[in-house]
């Protein structure tokens, strides 16, 4: 059954996901997604418009099932895991998300960051300050905030407000973190910042990200995956998908013929 | 300059006038019973009246101390039983919820936001001043506290639903429960309006006259407690006004300023707290 050629099989697949199908009510989504996305690697996720890409990212942590009416049906493995009957809190404190327009609590920067700890608990003997801090510094907002802390968060700018999210969703230290067109909103410099930062997490971090801007996809991504109405038309590595794509829609896509 | 653009004009500056005319007719009601109740209530607003108790009939003098402390006591209560079930039902209807049960809730609530207060009263006084056989505090609170029950609870549930999804989102993918977002989140983010909602209500509720006549009733001396009757500025104003004594008129409109001067704190109190808002939000 697991006849996929992905090439998440070369190294090793964080999450594995086998005949997916999803609908909103009776229309359907997702048409029999299958692919493994590596661990501590870069997938990108491109394709016009409505074809899917927030509908396939947002199952992964299950964040769906807030839409009333909307199903998912398939496998969908966490390091061998069964995703829909993990605990969902759990879940979502392993692979974290961070959407497509900034959403800071209207509370400090500090409890921003803080909100995740204090949910899930932290380790103790680590003062909360502390791991605010590292937060802050991985997600390259430390300097720009230190002095303002318990100010609030919605005094920052859009791009700081995304990279403050981003902060939020690194707390927690995921294993898996889902990006949703996270510089849509970004001018370039605030971008540049935002993908050196996805290059330092691929360390520690598995990553799916949601983009529409196909330089983006090519410069950060290890894998890209292509959408189409729905299904999953090419996935491989990034720099194949954008050479010597296997499917002409790709290609036209890519160089711009449609989308 | 052409025909239809000129009707176009003229049409205009009429409705523009029109709408002038009835503004300044809205307004100027308002301001002449502000002006006619500062003018009255304000000469008898000494400080015999706000510290001494009503003196027996025919003798001049006295004051509402009684009623003032009696309202206060009556609206303490009223706020004690109503504003928690209020808050937490706007809650459950904002967050939680099917279909049928919900919809239930809200036409009911809609339904007793529109039913005259005196029926309010009535329910009080089957359920509590007749089994304990007199008036009380008790019972006039507990008719205000109904009344503020659909109020807070829709103005509740507004202000959730104004609150964005992706703040709900936000604090769902951090691994938060559903009942830690709405309690750490989402209330938070909502908790103004609802602070508002709450303040408008109770100033709504101070001055129902109607519920608290046969609940609270009346007393010429101190209630001697949560169990007693008490005076309370609506009602004292209600018999005082349609009193034939002369003293008691002045000292009518003297309780009526209170009350006026009630709502204008709690309204002041309700734009301050909204201006807050604005200044932290976006
Ligand atoms: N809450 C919803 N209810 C019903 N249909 C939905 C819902 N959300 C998305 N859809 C539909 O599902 C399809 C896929 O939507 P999705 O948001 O996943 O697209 P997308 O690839 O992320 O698009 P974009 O690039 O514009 O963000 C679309 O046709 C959309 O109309
Ligand atoms: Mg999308």
């Amino acid at each position: 059954m697991v006849s996929q050629e992905t090439p998440a099989k070369r190294s090793t697949a964080k999450i594995q996901v086998r005949g997916l199908n999803f609908y909103y009510g009776p229309r359907q989504a997702l048409y029999d997604i299958s692919l493994g996305i590596a661990e501590k690697k870069i997938t990108a996720l491109i394709g016009p418009s409505g074809c899917g890409k927030s509908t396939f990212l947002r199952t992964l942590n299950r964040m769906h099932e807030l839409v009333r009416q909307a199903r998912a049906e398939g496998q969908l493995l966490l390091d061998g895991e069964d995703i829909m009957s993990m605990d969902v809190t759990r879940l979502r404190r392993r692979v974290g998300m961070v959407f497509q327009k900034s959403n800071p609590f209207p509370k400090t920067i500090f409890e921003n960051v803080a909100y995740g700890l204090r949910v899930n608990g932290y380790p103790k003997g680590r003062p909360l300050a502390d791991l605010v801090e590292a937060s802050l510094k991985r997600a390259a907002l430390w300097d720009e905030v230190k002095d303002s802390l318990h100010k609030s968060a919605y005094a920052l700018s859009g791009g700081q407000q995304q990279r403050l999210c981003i902060a939020r969703a690194l707390a927690v230290n995921p294993e898996v973190l889902l990006l949703d067109e996270p510089c849509s909103a970004l001018d370039p410099i605030a971008t540049a910042k935002i993908e050196e930062l996805l290059f330092a997490l691929r360390e520690s971090c598995t990553i799916v990200i949601v983009t529409h801007n196909m330089q983006q996809a090519a410069r950060v991504a290890d894998y890209t995956g292509f959408f189409l109405m729905g299904r999953l038309v090419e996935f491989d590595e990034t720099k194949v998908v954008f050479t010597r794509p296997r499917r002409r829609e790709t290609e036209d896509y890519i160089t711009g013929r449609f989308g | 300059m052409n025909r239809p653009f000129f009707m176009r004009k003229l049409v205009n500056a009429l409705m523009l006038s029109l709408c002038g005319v009835c503004a300044l007719v809205s307004v100027s009601v308002l301001f002449i019973i502000l002006g006619y109740l500062l003018w009255n209530g304000g000469r008898f607003l000494t400080w015999t009246f706000l510290t001494r108790l009503p003196t027996p009939v025919g003798e001049p003098g006295g004051g509402m101390a009684n009623a003032i402390v009696g309202s206060g006591k009556v609206l303490l209560l009223a706020a004690l039983t109503g504003v928690p079930v209020g808050f937490v039902g706007g809650i459950y209807l904002a967050e939680f919820g099917g279909r049928v049960f919900p919809f239930l809730v809200r036409y009911t609530a809609d339904l007793l936001n529109g039913v005259p207060s005196i029926v309010m009263g009535i329910f009080a006084y089957t359920v509590v001043v007749l089994p304990m056989h007199h008036f009380s505090t008790l019972a006039g609170g507990l008719a205000l506290g109904a009344m503020l029950i659909p109020i807070v609870l829709r103005s509740t549930e507004e202000f959730l639903r104004a609150v964005p999804q992706s703040l709900r989102e936000g604090a769902l993918a951090l691994g938060a429960s559903k009942s830690r977002a709405i309690a750490t989140v989402v209330i938070p983010a909502g908790f103004q309006g609802i602070a508002t909602g709450i303040l408008l209500a109770l100033a709504r509720v101070a001055g129902e006259t109607a519920p608290l006549i046969f609940t609270s009733a009346n007393n010429r001396f101190w209630s001697r407690g949560w169990n007693q009757p008490t005076a309370t500025l609506p009602v004292m104003i209600w018999t005082y006004a349609s009193s034939a004594y002369e003293d008691w008129h002045r000292q009518a409109w003297a309780a009526g300023l209170i009350l006026l001067m009630l709502v204008l704190v709690a309204n002041a109190g309700a734009r301050l707290i909204l201006a807050r808002r604005t200044s932290v939000a976006r």
